[in-house]
């Protein structure tokens, strides 16, 4: 049953990736991205990462969209007419495919005796719950194992947040002598 | 690698370097600065597609301790993915506050009309 919802879910997010390059209506385009981060979020309950897909509807399907419907709402709300560039197009095309070519040696999705799964991972899965007492591992490497770099985290929002409002600033007051 | 063996195992990374090449085709061929930047956040979301498929097992569950259950999904992954979801707003939050500003400067957010204008200058 996963696995279908898993195909089907990476076919519609292929299908909205298409749409947002196609669409030139900016408002459209910043709907489908709150919509191809909501399918993000449901794969991620697909592929057992709950935590993962909470924060991801939150912070992308909720908060990323309103701040590109804001900036549309002050910029403008149609994208002109852009050409095709075929050597974008054939550098997209080649680094694709090379990627592909690369995924032939990692191991099959799923498998249990990947590297990533044999090696650090069960540590915390059979130790974290005794050291910590929190049965959620997520929660446990977050906030106790790693807290430090959550802590760095909160700094990185409160530079951007800082960054935001001083950009903004100068808005208004290149405004203001607009306006005397 | 049999192609259509590689296709059944390797369906979810094929379909994250399609995603993650939209992206980049957005970023790298698109003047209008509004729709790269949605580029750059398809990019992103089809990396944490990429590292939550390295974190899962299939036939496990959730890494929430439950007494009876043997096999989870792994923990660091998701970690990663966290703080990365919460880096990738504040980077596109800073984006397009510059994208407000230029607009407030040139009048346009495309690219190639800023290039004309200030070429002129």
């Amino acid at each position: 049953m996963s696995e279908i919802l898993d195909y089907v879910l990476l076919l519609l997010l292929a299908a909205t990736a298409i749409g947002i390059v196609r669409l030139r209506g900016l408002i459209a385009v910043v709907m489908l991205s709150g919509i191809y981060s909501l399918l993000v979020a449901s794969l991620f309950i697909v592929l057992d990462a709950p935590d993962v897909a909470l924060t991801e509807a939150a912070v992308g399907a909720g908060a990323a969209t309103i701040l590109m419907l804001g900036t549309v709402a002050l910029t403008t709300r149609e994208e002109k007419r852009a050409r095709f560039r075929p050597v974008s197009f054939l550098v997209v095309v080649v680094t694709g495919l090379m990627l592909i070519y690369g995924t032939s040696s990692l191991p099959p999705f799923g498998a249990e005796d990947a590297p990533a799964q044999v090696h650090v991972g069960p540590r915390y899965l059979t130790e974290g719950y005794e050291q910590t007492g929190v049965p959620n591992i997520v929660t446990a490497v977050l906030a106790s194992y790693r807290g430090f770099d959550t802590l760095g985290e909160v700094v990185v929002i409160l530079s951007a947040g800082v960054g935001v409002l001083m950009l903004l600033a100068g808005r208004r007051r290149a405004q203001g002598e607009k306006g005397q | 690698m049999d192609f259509v063996d590689g296709f059944a195992t390797h369906y979810n990374y094929w379909i994250v370097i399609i995603l993650m090449m939209t992206g980049f085709y957005l970023v790298i061929a698109r003047p209008n600065m509004v729709k790269q930047l949605v580029g750059l956040s398809l990019f992103q979301g089809s990396m944490f597609i990429l590292y939550i498929s390295f974190a899962y097992v299939t036939g496990g569950s959730a890494p929430i301790i439950v007494e009876g259950e043997q096999s989870y999904a792994n923990p660091l992954p998701h970690v990663l993915i966290l703080t990365a979801i919460v880096v990738g707003i504040s980077t596109t939050a800073v984006g397009l506050a510059l994208v407000v500003r230029i607009h407030q400067a040139f009048g346009t957010i495309e690219e190639d009309e800023i290039h004309d204008l200030t070429r002129e200058d």
